[in-house]
């Protein structure tokens, strides 16, 4: 046993060695080539082949960390004014409202991000940008409803519905964010009664994510879901045989579309305060921004472009054009706490 | 090492570990809003429901299954009593998000099981029902399918520790083997099993993955909403320490109850256990008992997730996994070898000099496990931080340089967060085990001039260090699986197979992260093989 314990000992000090090593080689290797650091709210598989690109038209390495939105926001504020991280990238609006908020992101001006992105998909101030448009309509069963008897989210809870909608749960921010927008244009009182009115008309009780929700739809658990589009387009573009049957069954419909529009939220990217890489980071922010990345979103993701000039791909133009909700993106953050309160209160889990 | 020396380092690290610990504790006294408010009026007594049934049934659930078949194979002989020997430890190498989302998969609505009913009895949806997997119910099922194991493994080390002259003397005694299990066999292995029992419940505490999948609200994935949705860590914080607190009082109410009993081996004659030979349908029930175990914690999960992985092999499965699998396999090493020579330390440290402190010390370093991942992580990640850039502010005011983030955002960081999390792991299988050795044998080493380092190298360390490897592996195996701090506190471009399944699952591409939910469990698998190679030998005088 004596000859054991060495044994793990040489081990333990191998791998301690390996460990230093790789962490001296990574400070070698930042001191030399330009590189920017991106904490990434989204997930690696779906912004890599950006990052990749970004990386072969610039020659700027790039440093990546993924992880849930808000752990990484802590993750930066406890870095405080030595976090490496330069850019942040995320999948919400609200989160990018958060950060500014508590004081982790930088001014950037840019006159090609302000050419490149409309005004309402950036802020104000100049402290995030938008880089793509996901829109959260309703969802039908082609085969059990009729789209004429759908028209806003209001109506959704008509007594009609009742046993027939499927929607995920209101810990994610995507749900949030739609109630969030409930109460910027109608207030809480009405935003807490429509949601009162969707959990007495839920199909089942809030489960899974939006893939889950249209295959539920498909299957027949209920007859109208809430979910994004890009999951939707996921589901067209499948590789899977099945997949693409759950597709077939559905169909989209985009509300309020003789009122204010369809809810829509961004995904975006912002220069961290403290950022060591500055230049890399807007030009890293520029190149998403751009023709050819903004395609890549469209292409892989299924994801909107962030401004209507870019060609879409066949799948996100089979969605069709839609009238989009113009609320300043702020508002989404704003809300948010409230929103969740909200939904505590009307049982929406 | 003299005495002093030892105890002291044993409090040092154990205050160290304490730290993101307490730095969670702390919140406790500050002031809170109104969120308390808002909680108790809506959803607090919910997630108490919850949490309550999802504790009670995992409890149950791995104390049965993982005492009666620990004492199935190791006191009986029936058909597969070999084979079952190792392979009731299978489980403990999937996910549970894993197995949550394979069984969802399979389960639900929109599953192949219901579909395929609908379609050959020509259902819809309101013509039958079928139990909801997500559910309390379906994920108590799930936890005690991967948690029973550590009470399986802790019982079976007892069962096999256990000086067949006890039983003996039991069975000479009058008593069969029914009353000879209840009232012999079971109240000594008491202290393991209860070390079983606390770390299933402590894992199924902080649970998040899982319950979040199945659509259970516990104190847990409240925890994650009050911090992450409400915004306020306080409340969050509080509401951490509650659980902490309330697994400490179970805790102190199991060792309350043993009171002054104590476990040592009287008897140092030790002969293969008889086993009892079972006949007709005993036998088929044994065999049963341990199949369905097996069958459900490992092979149909581990079946689906074959399939999925063959399914999306052309784009999921290539090189860069093998990349994943070696980051993962080496953390989960070095954590290992790490939480085990803390735990012995400490261990040893409260065996010399059991002071207020040093027991305090340790008990409190032992609890990260019942924190939910992400609260600890972030409780690494602030003494870390704090660190750092106290030293870069002293060095900038002093020499004009800064030396930035030392430690934080690196694998030392990460280590120092597994270290906190698993020190339960290792410390309560090396305390169960070292408990068993009767202090004559302290008392004999020591009259004969060795120091107290020396007679733990020399004399606890061949004696329990089967227990050493069980605890090493068990380490292994969870940082295999750990998510929540790994993805917080990760180097840049560094990933594990447990990121990017979890990636890949949260991105809802249940398929795609199919294969590296696969690659853990099939890396789990050679330490689960090892772990029960060192269990079989452990037995002292005997081993097969």
């Amino acid at each position: 046993m004596i000859g054991k314990t060495i044994g793990m000992t040489r081990f333990a000090r191998v791998f301690g060695m390996a460990a230093i090593l790789m962490f001296a080689a990574n400070l070698i290797g930042s001191a030399i080539a330009a590189e920017v650091n991106v904490y990434s709210h989204r997930k690696e598989e779906l912004i890599k082949p950006l990052l990749d690109a970004f990386t072969a038209s610039t020659g700027i390495k790039v440093n990546l960390v993924t992880g849930k939105a808000d752990a990484l926001i802590e993750r930066m504020r406890s870095e405080g004014r030595n976090s490496p991280a330069d850019v942040v990238l995320t999948s919400d609006a609200a989160r990018l409202f958060k950060s500014k908020q508590r004081d982790l992101l930088q001014r950037v001006q840019s006159a090609s991000l302000e050419r490149l992105i409309p005004a309402r998909f950036r802020d104000p101030d100049g402290y995030w940008f938008g880089l793509s448009i996901r829109a959260r309509p309703i969802f039908y069963a082609r085969d059990r409803v009729d789209p004429a008897e759908l028209s806003t989210y209001e109506a959704l809870t008509d007594e009609k519905w009742k046993g027939r909608i499927l929607v995920r749960s209101s810990s994610n921010i995507y749900n949030q964010s739609l109630l969030a927008s409930l109460i910027a244009v109608q207030g809480p009182e009405a935003a807490e009664s429509w949601a009162r009115g969707i959990v007495a008309n839920f199909a089942r009780k809030p489960q899974g994510g939006d893939t889950d929700q249209l295959r539920a739809l498909a299957a027949g658990e209920g007859d109208v879901a809430i979910a994004n589009t890009y999951y939707y387009g996921r589901l067209l573009g499948s590789d899977r045989e099945s997949d693409r049957k759950v597709a077939a069954k559905i169909a989209i419909f985009w509300p309020n579309q003789s009122g204010r529009g369809a809810h829509i939220n961004i995904s975006g990217g912002a220069v961290a305060r403290f950022a060591p890489h500055r230049e890399e980071a807007i030009r890293l922010l520029e190149f998403l921004a751009s023709d050819a990345a903004q395609e890549i979103y469209a292409e892989k993701d299924y994801e909107f472009p962030i401004r209507d000039e870019v060609p879409r791909s066949k799948i996100v133009a089979s969605m069709g054009t839609f009238k989009a909700h113009e609320l300043p993106l702020d508002r989404l953050g704003e809300h948010n706490a409230a929103a969740l309160r909200i939904f505590d209160r009307a049982g929406w889990r | 090492m003299s005495l002093n020396a030892w105890s002291i380092y044993a409090v040092v690290i154990a205050l160290l570990v304490s730290v993101p610990i307490l730095v969670v504790f702390s919140a406790v006294f500050a002031p809170t809003g109104e969120v308390w408010r808002h909680l108790v009026d809506t959803v607090l007594w919910n997630y108490i429901r919850n949490t309550l049934w999802i504790m009670l049934g995992v409890g149950l659930a791995t104390l049965f299954t993982g005492v009666l078949t620990a004492w199935l194979v190791t006191t009986c002989r029936f058909p597969g009593r070999r084979v079952f020997e190792w392979a009731l430890l299978l489980p403990l190498a999937v996910p549970s998000y894993a197995i949550a989302f394979t069984y969802a998969g399979m389960f639900e609505f929109a599953g192949p099981v219901q579909s395929a009913l609908r379609e050959w009895f020509g259902w819809s949806r309101a013509d039958y029902w079928f139990p909801d997997i997500r559910s309390v119910g379906g994920a108590v099922l799930v936890m005690g399918l991967v948690l029973y194991p550590y009470v399986y493994l802790l019982a079976r080390a007892a069962f096999n520790e256990q000086s067949v002259c006890v039983l003996e003397a039991s069975r000479a005694l009058g008593r069969g083997p029914w009353r000879g299990f209840f009232q012999v066999a079971l109240p000594l292995a008491r202290p393991a099993i209860a070390t079983g029992v606390a770390l299933a419940l402590m894992e199924a505490l902080s649970e998040f993955g899982a319950v979040q999948y199945f659509a259970v609200d516990t104190f847990t994935t409240g925890i994650y909403r009050t911090w992450f949705g409400l915004g306020d860590s306080r409340a969050a914080s509080q509401l951490a320490a509650i659980l902490m607190a309330v697994v400490l009082v179970l805790l102190l109410i199991e060792r309350r109850s043993r009171g002054q009993a104590r476990y040592y081996h009287t008897s140092t004659r030790y002969r293969p256990l008889p086993g009892y030979r079972l006949k007709g349908m005993r036998r088929a029930l044994a065999v049963l008992a341990c199949f369905l175990p097996i069958f459900f914690g490992f092979l149909l999960p581990g079946a689906q997730l074959l399939v999925w992985s063959i399914q999306t092999a052309g784009r999921m499965i290539d090189l860069t996994l093998l990349r994943l699998a070696w980051n993962s396999i080496s953390l989960a090493a070095l954590a290992a070898v790490l939480a085990v020579m803390v735990a012995a330390v400490l261990a040893y440290g409260v065996r010399l000099r059991p002071s207020f402190l040093t027991i305090a010390a340790t008990r409190v370093a032992s609890m990260g496990y019942a924190v939910p991942g992400a609260v600890l992580a972030i409780g690494v990640l602030v003494p870390f931080a704090w660190i750092d850039n106290t030293l870069d502010a002293w060095m900038r005011s002093t020499f004009g340089v800064s030396t930035g983030l030392l430690l934080s955002g690196t694998l030392i960081a990460l280590l120092f967060a597994y270290l906190v999390r698993f020190l339960a792991i290792s410390f309560n299988t090396v305390e169960a085990s070292l408990a068993k050795v009767t202090p004559n044998m302290d008392g004999a080493a020591r009259s004969l001039g060795l120091g107290a380092g020396r007679t733990f190298f020399r004399v606890h360390a061949p004696i329990i260090g089967g227990s050493l490897l069980t605890a090493g592996l068990l380490v292994f195996v969870d940082v295999m699986k750990e998510l929540p701090a790994t993805l917080i506190m990760r180097p840049f471009n560094f990933n594990t197979l447990a990121v990017r399944s979890f990636e890949l699952a949260s991105d809802e591409r249940l398929a795609d992260s199919a294969s590296a939910a696969l690659a853990i469990v099939l890396a789990g698998l050679v330490p689960v093989i090892l772990l029960s190679r060192a269990i079989a030998r452990s037995r002292p005088g005997g081993g097969r």
